[in-house]
């Protein structure tokens, strides 16, 4: 568990920032930039001070301003994965690996250079110098050295936010592989809400210095808070499920998510895999009726939960869909009063459209489908 | 060209080249002691650390030859201490010379070594920290390296300085053949001398090659390490 309560004045700027996240995991501080984020992940790692509070990682205090504990950076042991990378212009691709690895204490060895090198692909780049590498190439060997260093846990400062979009590639897929198949608790910084849909388990939101929101992420997505953030465009339940049928010739799987099941359209996935998709609220339609004769392939059955203010006239309608999943829609308030639509009433839910963000976090299943590394 | 220079002109030529590089092997290590307390501290003395490393480049070289000369004069505390304790005696001797050559360049060592510090990534040294660096560790396996291209940069600047040192060495160390008459030195003399002007041609000669040989190796150094830090 990552327990943190913190409280700093900094450059004219004042934070405040509190949150519990399970570990291992992967935390995503999602905001928009300047809102505090690095500040966070910089007082966690222990380059910045708080100015009072308290963090702790799995029942170690790293600092508490109270008790006088402040565990200096260096001894935290604690990956740090930043946004240009900062590797050793000095030194060559191997040393900067190794450069943790020979300051790690020898009995937390938990994992070796073999096995990052195979994680990351780095074989190919040991012999380069930094200058030589592209972006890309630079943050997996950032993250490899972090990795090296043996550390409790992982932070990384928006390690992609300085690549486009084809770099990106280069690097999430590893990023996901790592979440996937070690237990090293990770947190990360980020503005994209691709990024949070593909890597988080959890996420805390942050908005003006304060952390507004945090939980898992399908919870999170039902947030109001979180429009604010990701724009009224991109608002909608995230929610993991299980592919229970493939159609291979298709294309199409069916995917489990509370009471109901979803077509989805879908490569490369197989039957048990857990599966994460993105329901736009835009792109849900409500009935109070069953309806008939419709193009919209996917339905689910419900019951409204509560309703939220939307941008303009727009509601934004909570609805349970069984086993504690819930989905948002956008309706006007015109079609609300229309249809008198009230907490409690069943619904059918209509889904135009369904994208599969990314997978599923297991840490168990290491079955899922992994993506195509070799580049 | 060596072999047809006097023997008195290579005696010169030695010293010159011996003193400026034991001043500057002496002072680096101070040089970048106080260059990094400098540039890093924000201790309340800097400002006066600062202008007593810094005097030398606005004083008469004379006066600080005849201040080094008050204060470690055999009389002098200082002097009597080194005399009795080290057996070091620096006024008119060869010691003497490389000290005082080592105080006119040191602000040189020291801004050089400053404006190094100063371009060192701060990034790149937290990163280290992350990685399980302590400060020392950093300093030498991060700061250190990087700074390199300053460092030499400022030792090549001092080193060259130094050959040219007059005022400071002739007044505390005087003119003394074969052990403090240095290039500058043999060329004053030379030109006090009558009938010498053919050789001070030949001593100032012997200077500009020095000086040209000196900034072509710095600048060949200066590519090497360049492309070793990959920019």
């Amino acid at each position: 568990m990552l327990r943190l309560s913190v409280f700093k004045r900094w450059q004219g700027f004042k934070l405040r920032a509190q949150l519990e996240a399970p570990t291992p995991g992967v935390v995503a501080l999602f905001g928009r930039s300047g809102c505090g984020k690095t500040t966070v992940i910089n007082i966690i790692s222990g380059l910045l001070q708080p100015d009072e509070g308290r963090v702790e990682l799995d029942k170690v205090v790293l600092t508490d301003t109270r008790e006088r504990i402040r565990i200096p950076a260096e001894r935290r042991r604690i990956g740090y994965v930043f946004q240009d990378a900062r590797l050793f212009p000095h030194l060559g691709v191997l040393a900067n690996l190794r450069y943790g690895l020979r300051r790690a204490p020898r009995e937390s060895r938990a994992i070796g250079l073999d096995e990052v090198l195979a994680l990351l692909g780095l074989e190919p780049l040991l012999r380069h110098r930094p200058y030589q590498l592209s972006g890309g190439e630079r943050q997996r060997v950032a993250l490899g050295r972090a990795l090296l260093s043996q550390p409790r846990l992982l932070l990384l400062d928006e390690p992609l936010a300085a690549l486009d979009a084809a770099r990106r590639e280069e690097v999430l897929p590893y990023l996901e592989r790592l979440r996937d198949s070690l237990a090293i608790p990770m947190v990360f910084v980020s503005h994209q809400l691709e990024e949070v849909l593909r890597l988080a388990t959890h996420v805390a939101l942050m908005e003006a210095g304060e952390i507004v929101a945090s939980g898992a992420l399908s919870d999170i997505s039902l947030r109001p808070e979180l429009r604010a953030i990701v724009g009224s465009e991109a608002v909608g339940a995230v929610l993991d499920g299980e592919v229970t049928r493939l159609d291979v010739a298709g294309g199409m799987a069916d995917v489990q998510l509370g009471g109901g099941v979803l077509h989805v359209s879908l490569q490369d996935a197989r039957v048990g895999a857990r599966i994460r998709v993105q329901l736009l609220a835009r792109d849900i339609i409500l009935a109070t009726e069953q309806p008939r004769g419709l193009s919209v392939r996917n339905t689910l059955q419900g019951v409204i939960l509560e309703f939220a203010d939307d941008v303009g006239n727009a509601v934004l309608v909570k609805v349970d869909i069984g086993s504690g999943a819930a989905v948002l829609a956008r309706v006007t308030r015109r079609a609300m009063q229309d249809l008198a639509l009230h907490s409690g009433l069943p619904v059918w839910v209509l889904v135009k459209a369904v994208s599969a963000r990314g997978h599923a976090f297991a840490a168990v299943d290491r079955h899922r489908p992994t993506p195509d590394l070799t580049t | 060209m060596l072999h047809s220079l006097t023997p008195a002109e290579l005696d010169a030529l030695r010293l010159s080249l011996v003193i400026a590089l034991r001043s500057v092997a002496f002072s680096l290590p101070l040089a970048v002691l106080v260059g990094y307390l400098l540039a890093r501290s924000r201790f309340p003395g800097t400002l006066a650390l600062d202008a007593l490393v810094h005097l030398p480049l606005v004083l008469p070289p004379v006066a600080v030859g005849y201040l080094l000369l008050v204060g470690l004069d055999s009389r002098s505390a200082a002097g009597s201490w080194l005399q009795a304790h080290f057996g070091v005696e620096l006024p008119f001797t060869e010691g003497g010379a490389t000290l005082a050559t080592a105080v006119m360049t040191f602000p040189l060592l020291v801004r050089a070594i400053r404006l190094a510090l100063d371009s060192v990534d701060r990034g790149l040294e937290a990163a280290a920290r992350t990685l399980g660096a302590g400060p020392l560790d950093r300093f030498v396996s991060i700061t250190l390296p990087l700074m390199l291209p300053g460092i030499l940069a400022g030792l090549l600047t001092a080193f060259a300085a130094g050959l040219g040192q007059f005022g400071a060495v002739i007044t505390f160390a005087a003119n003394v053949p074969g052990v403090t008459r240095t290039l500058p030195l043999a060329l004053y003399t030379a030109i006090q001398e009558p009938g010498g002007e053919a050789a001070a041609m030949r001593l100032a000669v012997l200077s500009i090659a020095l000086g040209l040989v000196g900034l072509v190796l710095a600048e060949l150094l200066a590519r090497r390490v360049y492309r070793l830090l990959g920019r």
